[in-house]
């Protein structure tokens, strides 16, 4: 297996989330344009006219190019996991400097930055597994502004789900223009809560305009992004119908006495890329 | 109303613009986010070794690169600037900042600075990186790279015709976010 190979299929994927929009989030902004006035147009006009921009000049859309986060799901059968967390922490340092990727990793104690994007713990990947030998790869580079209005409830299941709602919605009026919206919010309602968190940014890994499969949620969904939009904060807090691009649910078991709600949150630079790597070695970046 | 100025502003430019205002600017700005804004107060102005008063501020943590012996901005958009709000009002009075450059608002402090002292807070779109590094024609220099790392030193572009900038809180007491709230 030709791992040079490989890491630098794994450059190209964080070069391409980097750069590059998902076509789901592009045809949201776009459908933002078309009913946005004024100084919210001008948001949106702008935002667009950057992905355009750093997707034509291959340069990453924003300054923030995030904490490198990857969500890998290995095919058990894969003949080299040993070697996968170190071929993505080496691809993220090469990244670093071709791409280049502003060093974003910082020691909290010495305030120290780490340089090239590695340091204890990161790039953070989250590893499940699955059949067969490929491994998926998704790229999700998080950038500080939006994560800084990540939140988590301990809410008293009495509450109930009208609670929930009341929280998530309030929670994003507080957050008004900090997290550069139109934002994509992931929600994770139940488990425990560091699941709660955890659910809530893999949420953002659905695409935009994508209902969760419960028609229950899926309604929860539509109502939460109406109740938001409906605030009036508008892109980057200017004012303006856009405040989310979509609300994203997903949920887990809670215990009797817990109803932890953790809410992720995107910008408008929601940027994902996946790749596959096969069993010989061979990838793709998608 | 549009409006392009040259930096630095006069303080009968600034006292025309109001909310809604859109501005474009040429001349010099400079990079400051938490810890630039704690050092150049600890500093004082007349230890620093770039004039802050005839620039504007920008809240930012650009993404550059060195090709050659020259700096150059790849991605340079906006960083929050409620993380400056406990530093902004005395930085606007002891360095004659009347023209910030940043992204989600600002609050009380630095609302009554701006009244007192005659500035403006504009926003310019956040996460726009790419296109902001476009209008910035030259990096003049950068101060505190090794003891902040890049995206906290003071970095001073020369840009020219920088925005479009939406005037949010202006020198009237008037902010856009305040209205928003209620």
């Amino acid at each position: 297996m030709d791992f040079e190979d490989i890491k630098k299929g794994i450059i190209n994927l964080i070069k391409k989330a980097e750069t590059e929009l998902p076509d789901d989030v592009i045809n949201a902004l776009e459908n933002a344009l078309e009913i946005e006035k004024g100084i919210a147009r001008t948001q949106i006009e702008a935002i667009l006219k950057n992905i355009d921009l750093a997707k034509t000049t291959k340069r990453p859309m924003c300054q923030d190019t995030g904490i490198q986060t990857f969500f890998v799901n290995v095919g058990v059968d894969f003949p080299q996991i040993k070697k996968l967390k170190d071929l993505i922490t080496d691809a993220v340092k090469i990244a670093t400097k071709e791409i280049p990727l502003r060093p974003n990793t910082v020691d909290p104690f010495t305030g120290e930055n780490h340089k090239d994007n590695t340091g204890e713990q990161i790039p953070y990947i989250t590893w499940d597994f699955i059949d067969g030998s490929d491994v998926y790869i998704t790229a999700f580079p998080k950038g500080g502004g939006s994560e800084n209005m990540s939140k988590l409830g301990m809410l008293k299941p009495g509450v109930g789900i009208e609670g929930v709602k009341n929280f998530i919605v309030e929670e994003m009026i507080k957050a008004a223009g900090n997290p550069c919206p139109p934002t994509v919010v992931g929600v994770g309602i139940g488990g425990g809560a560091d699941l709660s968190m955890k659910l809530g940014k893999k949420a953002l890994l659905r695409p935009v305009g994508e209902r969760h499969n419960d028609r229950t949620i899926a309604e929860i969904e539509k109502e939460l992004i109406k109740r938001i939009n409906d605030s009036g904060i508008g892109p980057m807090g200017l004012g303006g119908k856009t405040t989310v691009l979509d609300v994203h649910i997903e949920k887990a078991h809670r215990h009797p006495a817990s109803l932890p709600v953790g809410i992720a949150v995107q910008c408008w630079a929601d940027r994902r890329a996946q790749m596959v790597i096969h069993s010989d070695g061979s990838w793709e970046v998608k | 109303m549009e409006y392009h100025l040259k930096l630095p502003a006069s303080k009968d430019e600034i006292k025309k613009l109001k909310i809604g205002d859109i501005i474009y600017v040429t001349g010099k700005i400079f990079t400051a986010r938490d810890e630039a804004h704690h050092m150049m107060l600890e500093k004082g102005k007349n230890a620093l070794p770039f004039n802050p008063s005839e620039m504007a501020l920008f809240h930012c943590g650009p993404l550059m690169k060195k090709e050659i012996d020259k700096w150059q901005v790849v991605s340079a958009g906006p960083t929050t600037s409620s993380r400056m709000e406990i530093f902004e009002d005395k930085f606007i009075e002891k360095f004659g900042i009347n023209i910030i450059i940043g992204k989600g608002g600002m609050g009380d402090r630095t609302e009554k600075a701006l009244q007192k002292f005659v500035g403006v807070y504009t926003a310019y779109t956040g996460g726009a990186g790419a296109l902001a590094a476009d209008k910035v024609q030259e990096v003049l220099g950068v101060y505190w790279l090794e003891e902040l790392g890049m995206p906290e030193a003071a970095w001073i572009f020369k840009v020219k015709e920088f925005g479009p900038l939406v005037v949010a809180m202006d020198s009237h007491g008037k902010s856009i976010y305040k209205d928003l709230k209620k």
